[in-house]
């Protein structure tokens, strides 16, 4: 079974830390015209993929004011980035312990991945891994260059179309296999009248969540579902050292297409953030809501720039409409994460899941992009514009993995067989 | 039955620290983030001292079963030593940050005392320590097998809860007392702890003499715990407060 290009590509633009609001736009509203803080600063809210810190940072005012402010939402912040990387590789870890379909290996692969593992020598099976992996990021890049290119054109409705199928796809059909596999392997009797009802009733809510509105907690469950059965569809299709090298490689990839003057993430970015216009919802997690437009329309004087941008309000705040450029920040602050990290997030931890009995090399795993996603957010905090959230977690995850599972465990093994405690 | 091994073994072993985290961790995010450091720090003194014994390991006779046994002994003694170490590290680390923080922050105090931090650390090296220790032998419980088959003791798992949940423990009440040891100057302190963990990761060498292991371990828990509360800044008074203080509150209600 192949997944679709679509999948491929939705998934690709999805691997950034982007800053959820334009440093320039309210600094230059405080700094030079105090008298302004009452005209509304446009939120932007750009936050492709990329982890985005959408604090705006004040312009002026004392710098310990700033720091603090920064790094009292910092913490905050962070949780609120653990909690669902938690649960999405939670439900990832469950899933690969208990349905034995996603590691299976029966020979299919994706057509990404052409080059199989099954060879002979250990030289032939590294290259057939890393012309996989070659293949398969050149595919990445192609697909999100030509999104950058969309939607540089303004091609909205193309990419609406293209986001649309990809997300029915995952709500569809692959939690569809996810069901069916679940009850084969609690030999649960169903008819297929029920898992119609149940399949249509959850796809329904979930495209009307993500694409349209809905509760935040209902939106931010649906992705990482949709997170979850993208990473196992990941941990079934590609094989073995390809899944490693191609960690590797993404993590690399994500680094330069965020980071370089040219990279076709950072232009994104910086499209979005000139247009004053959020990207696309169903490419990101975030931590705040943006707002319903009766809220909206209870406030005339912000009801033009709301057209194009959906403004981003914390529920809590929803009410109170007096508006303070302190107030703003305050409102404004939450964190974006791109779906693709939680992906590949969710693929480390699962492989690592996948290899045998040990939980030890899973839990250091878990660990170490936890700690990674704490130094992506305080690097976040300090630099304040896009940043890559996949470098930093990723490598320790690996490190952390291959050492875990050929040094750690022998030794935590030959430990418990004693009894002897560290 | 072997859930029922299984529930217990994790509710011994794990409960109280579970709680501990719940009550006093998990409401703030400062300290959800210390403690995830804490772990990913134990996990680095893991790797490291993993990485050595596996060096010697290889170095050396494989079929011996003397030697394998003695650098089994050697890799626990070196293991203990390196944790201590990078518990010493992450003070300082807390330290620097803790500065940071208080330099920066509203007050003129950072948002976290070293004392909370000492003790969330602690809990941290507590919890992945333990961990690790115990979660493959509780997901072993789980499974279709025969205990002791080849003659090992009937009782393995529920004295790898126990160990399990003193170890736990005890890393919390280490971490209290190393940090104020560190913030007073007081180095003898810190040598106390790690001798103790000496002798603690010493009595499981014992195993499965149980007897000689478990009690004493304990005993040093308890002894502990009492260090821990008076380092902390508890006496008997404040003691004595909570028990006055509740019965005026039940007498006013």
């Amino acid at each position: 079974m192949n997944t679709s290009d679509s999948e491929e590509d939705a998934c690709n633009e999805r691997t950034a830390l982007v800053q959820s609001e334009s440093p320039s736009l309210p600094s230059y509203t405080r700094q030079n015209d105090p008298q302004h803080s009452t005209t509304e600063p446009k939120r932007v809210s750009v936050i492709p993929e990329p982890i985005t810190f959408s604090a705006r940072e004040p312009g002026h005012g004392p710098d310990g004011e700033d720091e603090e402010l920064t790094l009292k939402y910092g913490a905050k912040h962070v949780i609120m980035l653990f909690v669902p990387v938690t649960l999405c590789m939670v439900v990832v870890v469950a899933t690969i312990k208990s349905v034995s379909f996603y590691t299976e290996k029966n020979g299919q692969q994706l057509i990404y991945t052409p080059f199989t593992e099954d060879t002979n020598s250990v030289g032939q099976r590294l290259l057939n891994s890393v012309l996989n992996t070659i293949i398969m990021i050149s595919v990445i890049v192609v697909m999100t260059i030509f999104l950058v290119l969309l939607y540089k054109y303004r091609c909205y409705k193309f990419i609406h179309g293209w986001l649309i199928l990809s997300s029915l796809m995952l709500l569809f059909w692959f939690s569809y296999m996810y069901l069916g596999e679940v009850f084969k392997t609690y030999n649960v009797a169903m008819d297929y009248p029920t898992v119609a009802m149940i399949i249509w009733n959850f796809g329904a809510v979930g495209m009307i969540c993500i694409h349209w509105k809905g509760p935040l907690q209902l939106q931010q469950a649906y992705l990482i579902v949709i997170s979850a059965l993208m990473a196992l569809v990941f941990i079934k299709y590609l094989p073995e050292w390809s899944a490693w090298v191609i960690l590797g490689a993404i993590s690399v990839y994500d680094l330069i297409a965020v980071l370089c003057p040219k990279g076709p993430l950072r232009m994104l970015v910086e499209t979005a953030q000139e247009r004053n216009e959020p990207i696309f919802p169903a490419l990101i997690y975030s931590c705040i809501s943006f707002a319903s437009d009766e809220e909206a329309h209870h406030n005339e004087d912000r009801a033009e720039e709301r057209e194009e941008a959906e403004p981003q309000r914390p529920t809590v705040h929803g009410q109170n409409r007096s508006h303070s450029v302190e107030e703003d920040l305050e409102e404004d602050r939450g964190v974006k994460l791109g779906l693709g990290d939680f992906i590949f997030y969710s693929v480390l931890v699962g492989k690592a899941a996948a290899t045998g009995e040990d939980w030890n090399t899973t839990l250091a795993c878990f660990v170490a992009i936890l700690i990674g996603l704490c130094l992506t957010l305080l690097l976040l905090a300090i630099f304040k514009k896009a940043l890559p959230a996949l470098p930093i977690s990723i490598t320790f995850g690996l490190v952390f993995y291959f050492s875990t599972d050929n040094l750690v465990r022998p030794f935590m093994d030959n430990l418990a067989a004693h009894q002897y405690y560290i | 039955m072997t859930a029922a091994v299984f529930f217990g073994c994790a509710f011994i072993a794990f409960g109280p620290a579970f709680a501990l985290f719940i009550f006093t961790i998990a409401r703030d995010p400062l300290r959800v983030i210390i403690f995830i450091a804490g772990a990913f720090f134990w996990l680095l003194s893991l790797l490291l001292s993993s990485l050595v014994w596996f060096i010697a390991m290889k170095a050396s006779n494989a079929e011996d079963t003397k030697v394998q046994k003695g650098l089994l002994i050697f890799g626990v003694m070196f293991s203990v030593l390196i944790q201590e170490v990078f518990r010493f590290a992450y003070y300082r680390l807390l330290r620097k940050a803790n500065e940071g923080l208080a330099a920066i922050s509203d007050e003129e105090t950072s948002p976290i005392s070293v004392r909370q931090m000492a003790y969330v650390a602690g809990l941290g090296f507590g919890i992945i320590s333990g961990a690790f220790s115990m979660i493959n032998i509780l997901s072993d419980s789980l499974g279709p097998g025969t205990v002791g088959i080849f003659g090992d003791s009937q009782y393995y798992f529920i004295t790898s809860a126990l160990m399990t949940l003193a170890i736990t423990l005890l890393h919390t009440f280490w971490g209290v007392v190393f940090f104020e040891g560190c913030e007073k100057s007081r180095w003898w302190v810190i040598a106390v702890v790690v001798c103790l963990h000496l002798l603690v990761s010493g009595l499981s060498l014992l195993n499965p003499l149980y007897e000689g292991s478990l009690p004493p371990v304990y005993a040093v828990t308890v002894l502990m715990a009492v260090w821990a509360f008076f380092s902390s800044g508890g006496s008997l008074h404040n003691l004595s407060l909570l028990f006055t203080s509740k019965r005026s509150e039940v007498e006013s209600s």
